[in-house]
């Protein structure tokens, strides 16, 4: 069954889309990451301008990622202070995001610049996954190093000291509000939450405990998603919500699915799987961008019409 | 039959003289079957048919163009290994589709500056590309330009027929492929003797899309602000309904 976005302008089949959508979702339910960087190459292999991917997929972060808010919330999960320190940096990042996004776009080069950033992207994660297996599955023999908790680097000299009761922290505010606007500026070029470059820079360089990691950093992708929703709309009009609406139903059954296999299935082989799955993808991206085209130019209307 | 269509056609056209002017039969009348085409969700394209009648023995050629707007010519360039886009023309004024339809071949219509003068003929469209056709790469430019547009169906690449029946009444049917854009098209229709354009005319014909997809792709283009806060809303309300259909009891 066919139907026409009306924003991407092309017809697509349901199926492969909602089927794209509980795919994706069911690595999220699994492993707890919001999938929006696999998501977008899928939609862009699946002939949807890289523009509109990116745009749609912001819209189907937040709706993935309001439930989870609220479940966090309510387990008083959420550091609110970093969390809104957080939000500073993430507004500041996805507005200039949206506004740099435009710029590309409009002197033709916001496809290359997402392409080579999810091959970046898409090969670091997909490197450390299939790393970290091979730690674990190391560490199952050998004992692992014991580690200092709490080491002193230059970033604890930076100004601006607060204190975070929730995480137990005093530190810069600097920090964090640079980690929100990095991942900010990734949310409005890549269509991503950032998850996966947050949670690790809260645990590693901010130093705060796993169990408001995880509640603090969905509250600020909720709100810096939500924000480059409407900026994507506002500003570039790539916000496809017939297409966002399939992406969504598919992906809430397939996290549903994802969260009743998790315990089944061994997680170690599992993130090796996913880890292949993504530098997979992130080689296809590679390969795309440096073969020969098939025809040399390429014809778009401009924006601004004569 | 063919005469009272022909008288009837002919009123038409002196009905639509100016007062004033010397009561004179036009050398040509035209006009389509529809004004109209409607792109709904289902479109896989449509033909018009354009119609008319000459005073006289005489050659017709009908130019259909789309609304104009400035297209954007890139060529890719190889760059660290990778391929990214590099040189480019900006081409202003084209028409979005361009079709020609005549009842000679181009050769035999008229001469070529005759042909140039009114762009009939895809070779003979003018592509103005802002000052700079003196540049050595514009007609690789320009060549590129009308290569992806016939690869997209825009610019038909084969001139279409006009037929005519007896030797005043003519017809010919001009096919819109389905990614046809929308926009307010000119449909030309120039008569010719010996070489030379004796008469002319012109009708509009509107192509738009309508239905569901029409009005979400117009909504989010008119009203952004409010369809991105839609969007927003939509995403809350889908996921925290979805979060409550699944909840566990």
């Amino acid at each position: 069954m066919y139907v026409y976005l009306p924003i991407a302008e092309i017809s697509v089949n349901v199926f492969v889309i909602l089927a794209m959508g509980t795919g994706v979702g069911f690595l999220s339910g699994l492993f707890g990451v919001g999938g929006g960087f696999l998501m977008t190459p899928l939609l862009i292999f699946a002939g949807i301008q890289p523009a509109v991917a990116v745009g749609t997929e912001a819209s189907k972060i937040v709706a993935s990622s309001v439930s989870g808010v609220f479940a966090h919330w309510r387990r008083g999960n959420v550091d609110v202070k970093m969390g809104l320190v957080l939000l500073v940096g993430g507004f500041i990042g996805s507005s200039i995001g949206v506004w740099l996004f435009g710029l590309l776009r409009s002197i033709g080069q916001i496809d290359l610049v997402i392409r080579i950033a999810y091959v970046i992207f898409l090969g670091i994660v997909g490197g450390l996954m299939l790393m970290e297996t091979a730690r674990t599955a190391l560490r199952a023999r050998r004992k692992a190093p014991s580690r200092k908790l709490h080491q002193h680097t230059f970033l604890h000299g930076l100004p601006f000291k607060v204190r975070f009761r929730r995480s137990k922290l005093y530190i810069s505010a600097l920090l964090p509000l640079f980690v929100g606007f990095a991942v900010g500026v990734l949310a409005a070029i890549m269509g991503v939450g950032g998850g996966f470059i947050m949670v690790p820079a809260m645990i590693y360089l901010l130093g705060m405990p796993t169990s408001v990691v995880i509640g603090t950093s969905l509250f600020q992708i909720l709100f810096v998603t939500a924000n480059v929703t409407f900026l994507q709309a506002l500003h570039n009009q790539t916000v496809d919500i017939v297409l966002g609406l399939f992406l969504v139903l598919g992906g809430v059954v397939g996290a549903q699915l994802g969260v009743l296999y998790g315990t089944k299935l061994r997680a170690d082989w599992m993130r090796a799987l996913l880890g292949t799955l993504v530098i997979v993808v992130g080689a296809k991206l590679f390969f795309d961008l440096v073969a020969t085209p098939d025809d040399m130019f390429t014809l778009a209307a401009s924006a601004r019409s004569s | 039959m063919a005469r009272l269509a022909l008288l009837a056609l002919a009123m038409m056209a002196l009905g639509q003289m100016a007062p004033g002017t010397p009561a004179r039969a036009e050398p040509l009348v035209a006009d389509l079957s529809s004004h109209l085409i409607a792109i709904t969700t289902g479109f896989t394209g449509a033909d018009v048919l354009v119609f008319g009648a000459t005073d006289g023995e005489g050659d017709v050629a009908v130019i259909v163009r789309g609304p104009e707007r400035e297209e954007i010519v890139r060529r890719k360039e190889r760059m660290g290994g990778i391929w990214i886009h590099g040189q480019s023309f900006r081409f202003r004024r084209i028409p979005a589709f361009y079709a020609v339809a005549t009842s000679k071949p181009l050769a035999e219509l008229a001469a070529p500056p005759v042909l140039a003068r009114h762009q009939i003929g895809l070779e003979n469209l003018r592509l103005d590309a802002g000052g700079r056709e003196g540049d050595p790469d514009y007609k690789t430019f320009a060549e590129a330009l009308v290569r992806l547009k016939q690869s997209e169906q825009l610019f038909p690449e084969s001139t279409g027929k006009v037929q005519f029946l007896g030797n005043q009444l003519f017809r010919a049917s001009v096919g819109f492929p389905a990614n046809v854009p929308v926009g307010t098209y000119l449909v030309e229709v120039f008569l010719l003797r010996n070489g030379e354009v004796v008469g002319a005319q012109s009708a509009p014909l509107v192509i738009s899309k309508i239905g569901l997809g029409a009005d979400i792709f117009l909504f989010a283009h008119r009203d952004a602000p409010i369809y991105g806060a839609i969007a927003i809303l939509m995403a809350l309300v889908a996921g925290s309904s979805a979060a409550y259909l699944f909840r566990k009891v």
